[in-house]
Protein backbone atom coordinates (compact mmCIF):
# COMPACT_ATOMS: atom_id res chain seq x y z
CA UNK A 1 0.00 0.00 0.00
CA UNK A 2 1.87 3.11 -1.14
CA UNK A 3 0.77 6.00 1.86
CA UNK A 4 -0.02 9.78 -0.01
CA UNK A 5 -2.15 12.60 1.28
CA UNK A 6 -4.72 11.30 -0.59
CA UNK A 7 -4.91 8.21 1.25
CA UNK A 8 -4.72 9.55 4.17
CA UNK A 9 -8.28 11.84 3.40
CA UNK A 10 -9.71 8.80 1.78
CA UNK A 11 -8.95 6.74 4.96
CA UNK A 12 -10.21 9.68 6.97
CA UNK A 13 -13.92 10.21 5.17
CA UNK A 14 -14.46 6.01 5.60
CA UNK A 15 -13.32 5.50 9.38
CA UNK A 16 -9.49 4.32 8.65
CA UNK A 17 -10.87 0.98 7.80
CA UNK A 18 -8.33 0.43 4.87
CA UNK A 19 -4.90 0.39 6.24
CA UNK A 20 -3.07 -2.73 6.54
CA UNK A 21 -0.57 -3.64 8.98
CA UNK A 22 3.13 -2.14 7.61
CA UNK A 23 4.73 -5.59 7.46
CA UNK A 24 4.09 -9.34 7.52
CA UNK A 25 4.68 -11.37 10.75
CA UNK A 26 6.28 -14.02 9.26
CA UNK A 27 7.33 -17.23 10.64
CA UNK A 28 11.16 -18.29 10.27
CA UNK A 29 12.18 -20.53 7.51
CA UNK A 30 14.29 -22.90 7.38
CA UNK A 31 16.84 -20.91 5.00
CA UNK A 32 17.64 -17.78 3.70
CA UNK A 33 20.70 -16.37 1.71
CA UNK A 34 21.47 -13.91 4.46
CA UNK A 35 20.62 -13.13 7.65
CA UNK A 36 20.40 -10.08 9.79
CA UNK A 37 21.05 -10.48 13.40
CA UNK A 38 19.32 -7.54 15.24
CA UNK A 39 16.14 -5.40 13.96
CA UNK A 40 17.32 -1.44 14.94
CA UNK A 41 17.75 1.24 12.24
CA UNK A 42 21.14 -0.43 11.21
CA UNK A 43 20.07 -4.13 10.91
CA UNK A 44 16.90 -2.97 8.95
CA UNK A 45 18.71 -0.76 6.23
CA UNK A 46 21.30 -3.17 5.96
CA UNK A 47 18.05 -5.33 4.56
CA UNK A 48 16.89 -2.54 3.01
CA UNK A 49 19.81 -1.92 0.66
CA UNK A 50 20.37 -5.80 0.22
CA UNK A 51 17.23 -5.82 -1.37
CA UNK A 52 17.12 -2.53 -2.73
CA UNK A 53 20.75 -2.67 -4.10
CA UNK A 54 21.69 -6.28 -4.83
CA UNK A 55 18.65 -8.24 -5.49
CA UNK A 56 18.86 -10.42 -2.50
CA UNK A 57 15.65 -10.57 -1.27
CA UNK A 58 15.47 -14.07 0.60
CA UNK A 59 16.59 -12.95 3.64
CA UNK A 60 15.45 -12.14 7.50
CA UNK A 61 15.97 -9.89 9.96
CA UNK A 62 16.10 -11.84 13.67
CA UNK A 63 15.46 -9.41 16.54
CA UNK A 64 14.84 -10.60 19.76
CA UNK A 65 12.23 -8.18 20.94
CA UNK A 66 10.16 -6.23 18.77
CA UNK A 67 11.67 -4.19 15.75
CA UNK A 68 13.06 -0.81 16.87
CA UNK A 69 13.19 -2.04 20.60
CA UNK A 70 16.92 -0.89 20.86
CA UNK A 71 18.88 2.50 20.62
CA UNK A 72 17.01 3.25 17.51
CA UNK A 73 14.04 3.86 19.64
CA UNK A 74 16.12 5.78 22.06
CA UNK A 75 18.48 8.18 21.08
CA UNK A 76 18.74 11.72 20.66
CA UNK A 77 17.30 11.95 16.80
CA UNK A 78 20.68 14.51 15.72
CA UNK A 79 21.35 13.97 12.48
CA UNK A 80 24.63 15.78 11.04
CA UNK A 81 27.71 15.58 8.62
CA UNK A 82 30.21 17.53 10.61
CA UNK A 83 33.13 15.00 11.08
CA UNK A 84 37.11 16.10 10.42
CA UNK A 85 38.82 13.05 10.06
CA UNK A 86 39.36 11.27 6.25
CA UNK A 87 37.18 7.83 6.48
CA UNK A 88 34.91 9.31 8.61
CA UNK A 89 33.60 12.81 6.49
CA UNK A 90 32.89 10.58 3.15
CA UNK A 91 30.76 8.41 4.94
CA UNK A 92 28.61 10.82 7.10
CA UNK A 93 28.61 12.64 3.91
CA UNK A 94 27.23 10.14 1.96
CA UNK A 95 24.51 9.33 4.81
CA UNK A 96 23.68 13.12 4.75
CA UNK A 97 22.36 12.82 0.81
CA UNK A 98 20.73 9.22 1.85
CA UNK A 99 18.75 11.21 4.57
CA UNK A 100 18.02 13.76 1.98
CA UNK A 101 15.97 11.55 -0.10
CA UNK A 102 14.84 8.98 2.53
CA UNK A 103 11.27 9.99 2.82
CA UNK A 104 10.54 9.53 -1.31
CA UNK A 105 12.67 6.62 -1.29
CA UNK A 106 10.80 5.04 1.33
CA UNK A 107 7.29 6.94 0.98
CA UNK A 108 7.38 7.16 4.06
CA UNK A 109 7.23 10.32 6.34
CA UNK A 110 10.53 10.36 8.91
CA UNK A 111 9.95 13.97 9.60
CA UNK A 112 13.56 15.04 8.82
CA UNK A 113 14.21 18.05 9.84
CA UNK A 114 17.28 20.23 8.41
CA UNK A 115 16.67 22.67 11.19
CA UNK A 116 20.83 23.59 11.63
CA UNK A 117 23.01 22.82 14.28
CA UNK A 118 25.19 25.30 15.55
CA UNK A 119 28.38 23.33 18.19
CA UNK A 120 29.06 26.63 20.36
CA UNK A 121 32.57 27.45 20.75
CA UNK A 122 34.22 29.22 24.18
CA UNK A 123 37.65 29.81 24.14
CA UNK A 124 40.25 30.73 20.84
CA UNK A 125 41.34 27.24 20.84
CA UNK A 126 38.12 26.20 20.41
CA UNK A 127 37.50 28.53 17.45
CA UNK A 128 39.88 27.36 15.50
CA UNK A 129 39.49 23.98 16.41
CA UNK A 130 35.82 24.27 14.65
CA UNK A 131 36.93 26.94 12.14
CA UNK A 132 39.60 23.94 11.22
CA UNK A 133 36.67 21.34 11.16
CA UNK A 134 34.15 23.52 9.52
CA UNK A 135 36.80 23.92 6.44
CA UNK A 136 37.30 19.94 6.30
CA UNK A 137 33.21 19.31 6.06
CA UNK A 138 33.25 22.31 3.10
CA UNK A 139 36.09 20.49 1.75
CA UNK A 140 33.83 17.45 1.75
CA UNK A 141 31.27 19.08 0.50
CA UNK A 142 28.98 19.94 3.33
CA UNK A 143 28.15 22.93 4.39
CA UNK A 144 30.05 24.91 7.48
CA UNK A 145 29.73 28.31 8.55
CA UNK A 146 31.26 29.91 11.31
CA UNK A 147 29.33 32.55 13.63
CA UNK A 148 30.96 34.83 15.84
CA UNK A 149 29.43 35.24 19.03
CA UNK A 150 26.74 38.18 17.50
CA UNK A 151 26.12 35.71 14.63
CA UNK A 152 25.08 33.27 17.12
CA UNK A 153 23.15 35.91 19.42
CA UNK A 154 21.20 36.34 15.80
CA UNK A 155 20.42 32.32 15.79
CA UNK A 156 19.76 31.78 19.52
CA UNK A 157 18.90 34.72 21.59
CA UNK A 158 18.20 33.02 24.72
CA UNK A 159 21.40 32.10 25.73
CA UNK A 160 23.10 33.26 28.85
CA UNK A 161 25.56 35.30 26.54
CA UNK A 162 26.90 37.63 30.19
CA UNK A 163 27.84 34.60 31.91
CA UNK A 164 31.90 35.11 32.86
CA UNK A 165 32.70 31.11 33.39
CA UNK A 166 32.08 30.03 29.76
CA UNK A 167 31.61 32.71 28.09
CA UNK A 168 30.06 32.01 23.97
CA UNK A 169 32.50 32.97 21.26
CA UNK A 170 30.69 31.66 18.55
CA UNK A 171 29.82 29.00 16.99
CA UNK A 172 29.88 26.35 13.74
CA UNK A 173 26.73 26.51 12.23
CA UNK A 174 25.85 23.45 10.07
CA UNK A 175 22.99 24.64 7.96
CA UNK A 176 21.92 21.02 6.74
CA UNK A 177 21.99 19.19 10.31
CA UNK A 178 18.67 18.61 12.12
CA UNK A 179 17.02 15.80 13.68
CA UNK A 180 14.59 13.38 12.27
CA UNK A 181 11.62 10.92 14.20
CA UNK A 182 13.58 7.74 15.47
CA UNK A 183 10.63 5.72 14.93
CA UNK A 184 9.50 6.34 11.79
CA UNK A 185 13.07 5.51 10.73
CA UNK A 186 13.09 2.13 12.10
CA UNK A 187 9.30 1.61 10.42
CA UNK A 188 10.18 3.21 7.55
CA UNK A 189 13.04 1.03 6.55
CA UNK A 190 10.71 -2.33 7.88
CA UNK A 191 8.06 -1.45 5.56
CA UNK A 192 10.18 -1.04 2.61
CA UNK A 193 12.27 -4.18 3.50
CA UNK A 194 8.87 -6.24 4.30
CA UNK A 195 7.59 -5.01 0.48
CA UNK A 196 11.09 -6.20 -0.93
CA UNK A 197 10.15 -9.81 0.25
CA UNK A 198 12.44 -9.42 3.39
CA UNK A 199 10.81 -11.95 6.04
CA UNK A 200 11.34 -9.96 9.81
CA UNK A 201 11.15 -11.88 12.70
CA UNK A 202 10.38 -10.55 15.95
CA UNK A 203 10.76 -12.45 19.33
CA UNK A 204 13.49 -14.25 18.05
CA UNK A 205 16.82 -14.18 19.84
CA UNK A 206 20.24 -15.58 18.14
CA UNK A 207 21.67 -17.76 20.97
CA UNK A 208 24.15 -19.83 18.67
CA UNK A 209 26.29 -18.92 15.51
CA UNK A 210 27.22 -22.38 13.78
CA UNK A 211 30.11 -22.66 12.32
CA UNK A 212 31.84 -25.64 10.22
CA UNK A 213 35.19 -25.37 8.81
CA UNK A 214 35.73 -21.80 9.18
CA UNK A 215 32.60 -21.24 7.55
CA UNK A 216 29.58 -19.85 8.97
CA UNK A 217 26.32 -22.36 8.48
CA UNK A 218 23.44 -20.30 10.14
CA UNK A 219 22.08 -19.69 13.54
CA UNK A 220 20.80 -21.08 16.50
CA UNK A 221 17.49 -18.85 17.75
CA UNK A 222 14.86 -18.85 20.30
CA UNK A 223 12.57 -19.89 17.55
CA UNK A 224 14.52 -22.74 16.04
CA UNK A 225 17.72 -23.20 13.94
CA UNK A 226 17.74 -21.41 10.39
CA UNK A 227 20.63 -21.56 8.10
CA UNK A 228 22.26 -19.33 5.82
CA UNK A 229 25.56 -18.95 4.13
CA UNK A 230 25.82 -15.27 5.33
CA UNK A 231 25.24 -13.62 8.57
CA UNK A 232 25.36 -9.68 9.12
CA UNK A 233 25.81 -9.49 13.05
CA UNK A 234 24.08 -5.96 13.87
CA UNK A 235 23.00 -5.58 17.32
CA UNK A 236 25.29 -2.27 18.73
CA UNK A 237 25.15 -2.49 22.18
CA UNK A 238 24.90 -6.52 22.52
CA UNK A 239 27.60 -6.95 19.67
CA UNK A 240 30.45 -8.49 22.44
CA UNK A 241 27.53 -11.18 23.44
CA UNK A 242 26.67 -12.22 19.99
CA UNK A 243 30.35 -12.21 18.49
CA UNK A 244 31.76 -14.67 21.78
CA UNK A 245 28.72 -17.22 20.23
CA UNK A 246 31.36 -17.10 17.27
CA UNK A 247 34.27 -17.48 19.52
CA UNK A 248 35.34 -13.52 19.52
CA UNK A 249 36.60 -10.55 21.15
CA UNK A 250 35.48 -7.25 19.85
CA UNK A 251 37.03 -4.26 20.73
CA UNK A 252 34.05 -2.99 22.25
CA UNK A 253 32.68 -1.73 25.74
CA UNK A 254 29.30 -1.41 26.25
CA UNK A 255 28.13 1.99 28.27
CA UNK A 256 24.90 3.64 29.34
CA UNK A 257 23.84 7.13 27.91
CA UNK A 258 21.03 8.75 29.02
CA UNK A 259 18.39 11.24 27.21
CA UNK A 260 15.57 13.27 28.71
CA UNK A 261 12.65 15.23 27.40
CA UNK A 262 10.42 18.25 29.03
CA UNK A 263 7.05 18.49 29.16
CA UNK A 264 5.51 19.55 26.09
CA UNK A 265 6.07 23.65 25.02
CA UNK A 266 5.30 26.64 22.00
CA UNK A 267 7.82 26.10 19.59
CA UNK A 268 11.13 28.15 21.62
CA UNK A 269 14.15 26.39 20.13
CA UNK A 270 14.82 25.99 16.18
CA UNK A 271 18.03 24.48 16.00
CA UNK A 272 20.05 21.21 17.28
CA UNK A 273 22.31 23.27 19.65
CA UNK A 274 25.68 21.63 21.59
CA UNK A 275 27.06 23.56 24.50
CA UNK A 276 31.07 23.44 24.00
CA UNK A 277 31.87 23.04 28.05
CA UNK A 278 30.65 20.25 29.96
CA UNK A 279 28.70 17.68 27.39
CA UNK A 280 24.89 18.87 26.69
CA UNK A 281 22.83 18.95 23.54
CA UNK A 282 19.51 19.79 22.74
CA UNK A 283 16.18 20.69 20.26
CA UNK A 284 12.78 20.48 20.34
CA UNK A 285 10.77 17.80 18.72
CA UNK A 286 7.97 17.91 17.20
CA UNK A 287 5.50 17.18 20.14
CA UNK A 288 6.99 20.57 21.86
CA UNK A 289 9.48 18.22 24.40
CA UNK A 290 13.06 19.58 24.69
CA UNK A 291 15.35 16.51 24.26
CA UNK A 292 18.48 16.68 25.70
CA UNK A 293 21.15 14.84 26.72
CA UNK A 294 25.04 14.73 27.55
CA UNK A 295 27.89 12.18 28.50
CA UNK A 296 27.81 8.93 28.86
CA UNK A 297 28.02 7.46 32.40
CA UNK A 298 31.11 6.60 31.90
CA UNK A 299 31.26 2.79 33.72
CA UNK A 300 30.55 0.13 30.88
CA UNK A 301 26.81 -0.86 31.96
CA UNK A 302 24.14 -3.15 30.50
CA UNK A 303 21.52 -1.51 33.04
CA UNK A 304 19.80 0.12 30.20
CA UNK A 305 19.19 3.08 32.87
CA UNK A 306 21.18 6.10 34.18
CA UNK A 307 23.24 7.05 37.54
CA UNK A 308 22.13 10.37 39.21
CA UNK A 309 25.14 11.98 39.19
CA UNK A 310 24.92 12.75 35.15
CA UNK A 311 21.67 13.62 35.42
CA UNK A 312 22.74 16.64 37.73
CA UNK A 313 26.13 17.45 35.43
CA UNK A 314 23.33 17.20 32.30
CA UNK A 315 20.80 20.11 34.23
CA UNK A 316 23.76 21.75 35.54
CA UNK A 317 24.96 22.24 32.01
CA UNK A 318 21.61 23.02 30.56
CA UNK A 319 20.97 25.79 33.03
CA UNK A 320 24.66 27.69 32.43
CA UNK A 321 23.85 27.46 28.66
CA UNK A 322 20.66 28.68 28.36
CA UNK A 323 18.77 29.54 31.81
CA UNK A 324 15.04 29.84 30.39
CA UNK A 325 14.29 26.42 30.00
CA UNK A 326 14.62 26.21 33.96
CA UNK A 327 11.07 26.24 34.48
CA UNK A 328 10.34 23.47 31.92
CA UNK A 329 9.76 20.22 33.88
CA UNK A 330 11.11 16.54 33.14
CA UNK A 331 8.92 14.00 32.02
CA UNK A 332 11.18 10.98 30.97
CA UNK A 333 14.46 10.01 31.23
CA UNK A 334 16.23 7.24 29.95
CA UNK A 335 18.84 5.27 28.97
CA UNK A 336 20.38 3.02 25.80
CA UNK A 337 23.26 0.40 25.92
CA UNK A 338 25.87 2.46 23.70
CA UNK A 339 28.56 -0.17 21.93
CA UNK A 340 31.77 1.93 22.60
CA UNK A 341 34.62 1.35 20.05
CA UNK A 342 38.38 2.31 21.49
CA UNK A 343 38.95 5.21 19.32
CA UNK A 344 35.04 6.32 18.84
CA UNK A 345 34.37 5.28 14.73
CA UNK A 346 32.64 2.28 13.86
CA UNK A 347 33.08 -1.08 12.71
CA UNK A 348 31.63 -2.36 8.84
CA UNK A 349 33.88 -5.39 7.85
CA UNK A 350 33.98 -9.38 7.47
CA UNK A 351 35.39 -11.91 10.28
CA UNK A 352 37.86 -14.18 10.08
CA UNK A 353 35.01 -16.54 9.61
CA UNK A 354 33.90 -16.84 6.45
CA UNK A 355 30.32 -15.35 5.31
CA UNK A 356 30.24 -13.59 8.89
CA UNK A 357 30.38 -9.64 8.78
CA UNK A 358 30.27 -7.33 11.80
CA UNK A 359 28.40 -3.91 11.79
CA UNK A 360 28.88 -2.48 15.58
CA UNK A 361 30.80 0.57 17.49
CA UNK A 362 28.01 3.47 16.76
CA UNK A 363 28.92 4.47 19.88
CA UNK A 364 26.59 7.63 20.80
CA UNK A 365 26.38 8.88 17.52
CA UNK A 366 25.02 5.88 15.13
CA UNK A 367 21.62 7.34 14.03
CA UNK A 368 22.64 9.58 11.63
CA UNK A 369 24.96 6.31 10.39
CA UNK A 370 21.65 4.37 9.90
CA UNK A 371 21.27 4.66 5.95
CA UNK A 372 24.91 4.64 5.38
CA UNK A 373 25.44 1.84 7.87
CA UNK A 374 23.05 -0.21 5.93
CA UNK A 375 23.91 1.03 2.66
CA UNK A 376 27.59 0.00 3.70
CA UNK A 377 26.99 -3.33 4.77
CA UNK A 378 24.31 -4.54 2.36
CA UNK A 379 28.14 -3.80 -0.17
CA UNK A 380 29.64 -5.95 1.93
CA UNK A 381 27.41 -8.43 2.77
CA UNK A 382 26.45 -8.75 -1.02
CA UNK A 383 30.05 -8.61 -2.77
CA UNK A 384 32.39 -9.51 -0.21
CA UNK A 385 34.30 -5.95 -0.64
CA UNK A 386 34.43 -3.04 1.28
CA UNK A 387 32.41 0.09 -0.03
CA UNK A 388 34.61 2.83 -0.76
CA UNK A 389 32.94 5.15 1.88
CA UNK A 390 33.43 2.48 4.93
CA UNK A 391 36.81 1.51 3.86
CA UNK A 392 38.77 2.67 6.99
CA UNK A 393 36.09 0.97 9.47
CA UNK A 394 38.08 -2.36 9.69
CA UNK A 395 37.56 -4.49 12.86
CA UNK A 396 41.71 -4.86 13.09
CA UNK A 397 42.73 -1.11 12.46
CA UNK A 398 43.27 -1.05 16.79
CA UNK A 399 46.19 -4.07 15.72
CA UNK A 400 47.48 -2.42 12.87
CA UNK A 401 47.55 0.97 14.05
CA UNK A 402 45.27 2.79 11.25
CA UNK A 403 42.73 4.27 13.88
CA UNK A 404 39.74 7.14 13.34
CA UNK A 405 40.11 8.83 16.80
CA UNK A 406 37.89 12.14 15.66
CA UNK A 407 38.17 13.58 18.57
CA UNK A 408 42.06 12.89 19.77
CA UNK A 409 41.08 11.50 23.16
CA UNK A 410 43.02 8.41 22.85
CA UNK A 411 42.25 4.76 22.89
CA UNK A 412 40.02 4.34 25.77
CA UNK A 413 36.54 3.06 25.59
CA UNK A 414 34.42 5.71 27.47
CA UNK A 415 36.45 8.43 26.36
CA UNK A 416 34.69 9.27 22.37
CA UNK B 1 26.37 4.09 42.74
CA UNK B 2 28.52 3.93 46.09
CA UNK B 3 31.55 1.85 46.31
CA UNK B 4 33.19 0.86 49.33
CA UNK B 5 36.85 1.90 49.03
CA UNK B 6 39.26 -0.53 51.30
CA UNK B 7 41.12 2.46 52.81
CA UNK B 8 37.91 5.13 52.68
CA UNK B 9 35.22 3.40 53.19
CA UNK B 10 32.03 3.95 51.31
CA UNK B 11 31.97 6.66 49.14
CA UNK B 12 30.23 8.48 46.20
CA UNK B 13 30.74 7.11 42.55
CA UNK B 14 31.57 10.81 41.72
CA UNK B 15 35.01 10.66 43.52
CA UNK B 16 36.08 8.00 41.81
CA UNK B 17 37.22 7.85 37.97
CA UNK B 18 36.62 4.82 35.75
CA UNK B 19 39.59 3.66 33.64
CA UNK B 20 38.29 -0.14 32.17
CA UNK B 21 38.43 -3.53 32.30
CA UNK B 22 41.12 -5.09 34.63
CA UNK B 23 42.66 -6.44 31.61
CA UNK B 24 44.79 -3.60 31.93
CA UNK B 25 46.81 -5.09 34.23
CA UNK B 26 48.05 -7.70 32.50
CA UNK B 27 50.45 -5.57 30.59
CA UNK B 28 51.92 -7.75 27.79
CA UNK B 29 55.80 -8.70 28.65
CA UNK B 30 58.34 -6.52 25.89
CA UNK B 31 58.89 -8.06 22.86
CA UNK B 32 55.21 -9.39 23.00
CA UNK B 33 53.66 -8.91 19.38
CA UNK B 34 50.88 -6.25 18.32
CA UNK B 35 48.22 -8.76 18.73
CA UNK B 36 49.22 -8.78 22.58
CA UNK B 37 49.15 -4.83 22.92
CA UNK B 38 45.65 -5.20 20.73
CA UNK B 39 44.29 -7.22 23.14
CA UNK B 40 45.47 -5.74 25.93
CA UNK B 41 44.11 -2.11 24.96
CA UNK B 42 41.50 -2.76 23.21
CA UNK B 43 39.78 -6.15 22.82
CA UNK B 44 37.00 -6.69 25.99
CA UNK B 45 34.76 -9.26 27.13
CA UNK B 46 32.52 -6.58 27.82
CA UNK B 47 30.28 -9.13 30.09
CA UNK B 48 26.39 -8.52 30.73
CA UNK B 49 26.82 -9.75 34.29
CA UNK B 50 29.41 -9.74 36.71
CA UNK B 51 32.29 -8.05 35.53
CA UNK B 52 35.94 -6.78 36.86
CA UNK B 53 37.10 -3.61 36.12
CA UNK B 54 39.60 -0.55 37.70
CA UNK B 55 38.54 2.57 39.42
CA UNK B 56 40.97 5.10 40.47
CA UNK B 57 39.89 6.78 44.18
CA UNK B 58 40.39 10.41 42.25
CA UNK B 59 38.78 12.52 45.56
CA UNK B 60 40.11 10.25 48.24
CA UNK B 61 43.23 8.14 49.21
CA UNK B 62 44.33 8.01 45.39
CA UNK B 63 44.19 4.47 45.34
CA UNK B 64 43.92 2.57 42.20
CA UNK B 65 41.02 0.14 43.04
CA UNK B 66 39.62 -3.20 41.39
CA UNK B 67 35.27 -3.61 41.53
CA UNK B 68 34.17 -7.08 40.75
CA UNK B 69 30.29 -5.67 39.89
CA UNK B 70 27.35 -6.70 37.80
CA UNK B 71 26.55 -4.45 34.61
CA UNK B 72 22.98 -5.53 34.22
CA UNK B 73 21.89 -4.16 37.76
CA UNK B 74 24.55 -2.18 38.99
CA UNK B 75 25.33 -4.20 42.24
CA UNK B 76 28.90 -3.95 43.72
CA UNK B 77 30.50 -7.27 45.39
CA UNK B 78 33.72 -6.24 46.28
CA UNK B 79 36.58 -3.66 45.70
CA UNK B 80 40.06 -4.30 46.47
CA UNK B 81 43.19 -2.35 46.56
CA UNK B 82 45.46 -3.48 43.36
CA UNK B 83 48.35 -2.81 45.31
CA UNK B 84 47.25 -5.35 48.50
CA UNK B 85 50.21 -5.52 50.13
CA UNK B 86 49.21 -9.16 50.99
CA UNK B 87 49.74 -9.51 47.32
CA UNK B 88 53.25 -8.55 47.04
CA UNK B 89 53.00 -4.63 46.00
CA UNK B 90 51.48 -3.28 42.61
CA UNK B 91 51.96 -5.49 39.79
C1 LIG C 1 20.26 8.24 24.76
C2 LIG C 1 20.84 8.08 23.38
C3 LIG C 1 20.98 9.19 22.56
C4 LIG C 1 21.52 9.07 21.29
N1 LIG C 1 21.57 10.16 20.48
C5 LIG C 1 22.00 10.06 19.20
C6 LIG C 1 21.95 11.18 18.33
O1 LIG C 1 21.47 12.26 18.70
N2 LIG C 1 22.43 11.05 17.07
C7 LIG C 1 22.96 9.88 16.63
O2 LIG C 1 23.42 9.83 15.50
N3 LIG C 1 22.99 8.77 17.43
C8 LIG C 1 22.51 8.84 18.70
N4 LIG C 1 22.51 7.72 19.52
C9 LIG C 1 23.12 6.48 19.03
C10 LIG C 1 22.20 5.61 18.17
O3 LIG C 1 20.92 5.54 18.75
C11 LIG C 1 22.80 4.21 18.07
O4 LIG C 1 24.16 4.29 17.70
C12 LIG C 1 22.10 3.34 17.02
O5 LIG C 1 20.70 3.38 17.19
C13 LIG C 1 22.61 1.92 17.15
O6 LIG C 1 22.25 1.11 16.05
P1 LIG C 1 20.85 0.34 15.94
O7 LIG C 1 19.78 1.31 15.67
O8 LIG C 1 20.99 -0.73 14.95
O9 LIG C 1 20.75 -0.25 17.41
P2 LIG C 1 19.50 -0.97 18.23
O10 LIG C 1 18.24 -0.24 17.89
O11 LIG C 1 19.94 -1.06 19.59
O12 LIG C 1 19.45 -2.35 17.46
C14 LIG C 1 20.10 -3.52 17.88
C15 LIG C 1 19.04 -4.60 17.96
O13 LIG C 1 19.64 -5.87 18.11
C16 LIG C 1 18.77 -6.66 18.89
N5 LIG C 1 19.51 -7.80 19.44
C17 LIG C 1 20.49 -7.78 20.37
N6 LIG C 1 20.92 -9.03 20.62
C18 LIG C 1 20.19 -9.86 19.83
C19 LIG C 1 20.17 -11.28 19.65
N7 LIG C 1 21.00 -12.09 20.33
N8 LIG C 1 19.31 -11.79 18.74
C20 LIG C 1 18.46 -10.98 18.04
N9 LIG C 1 18.44 -9.64 18.19
C21 LIG C 1 19.29 -9.08 19.07
C22 LIG C 1 18.28 -5.69 19.94
O14 LIG C 1 17.08 -6.14 20.56
C23 LIG C 1 18.10 -4.41 19.15
O15 LIG C 1 16.78 -4.23 18.69
C24 LIG C 1 21.98 7.81 20.82
C25 LIG C 1 21.82 6.69 21.64
C26 LIG C 1 21.24 6.80 22.90
C27 LIG C 1 21.06 5.59 23.76
ZN1 LIG D 1 40.01 5.57 49.02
Amino acid sequence: MRYSGFKVIKEGLFGNKGWKPAWRDPAPKAEYDAIIIGGGGHGLSTAYYLARNHGLTNIAVLEKGYLGSGNIGRNTTIVRANYFLQGNSEFYSHSMKLWEGLESELNYNVMHSQRGLINLFHSDGQRDAFARRGNMMVNQGDDAILLDREGVREHLPYLDFEQTRFPIYGGLLHPRGGTARHDAVAWGYARGADRRGVDLIQNCEVTGIDIENGRVTGVQTTRGAIRAKKVGMVVAGRSSQVAAMAGMRLPIESHILQAFVTEGLKPVIDHVISFGMGHFYISQSDKGGLVFGGDLDFYASYASRGNLPMVEHVMEAGMTLMPMIGRAKVLRSWGGIMDMSPDGSPIIDKTHIDGLFVDCGWNYGGFKAVPASGWCMAHLMATGESHPVAARFKLNRFETGHILDEEGTGSQHNLH
Amino acid sequence: MRLTCPLCGPRDRREFYYYGSDDYLNRPAEGDGPQAWDAYLHLRDNPAGITHDLWYHDMGCSSWLRVTRNTVTHEIHAVDAVAAPAKGGAK
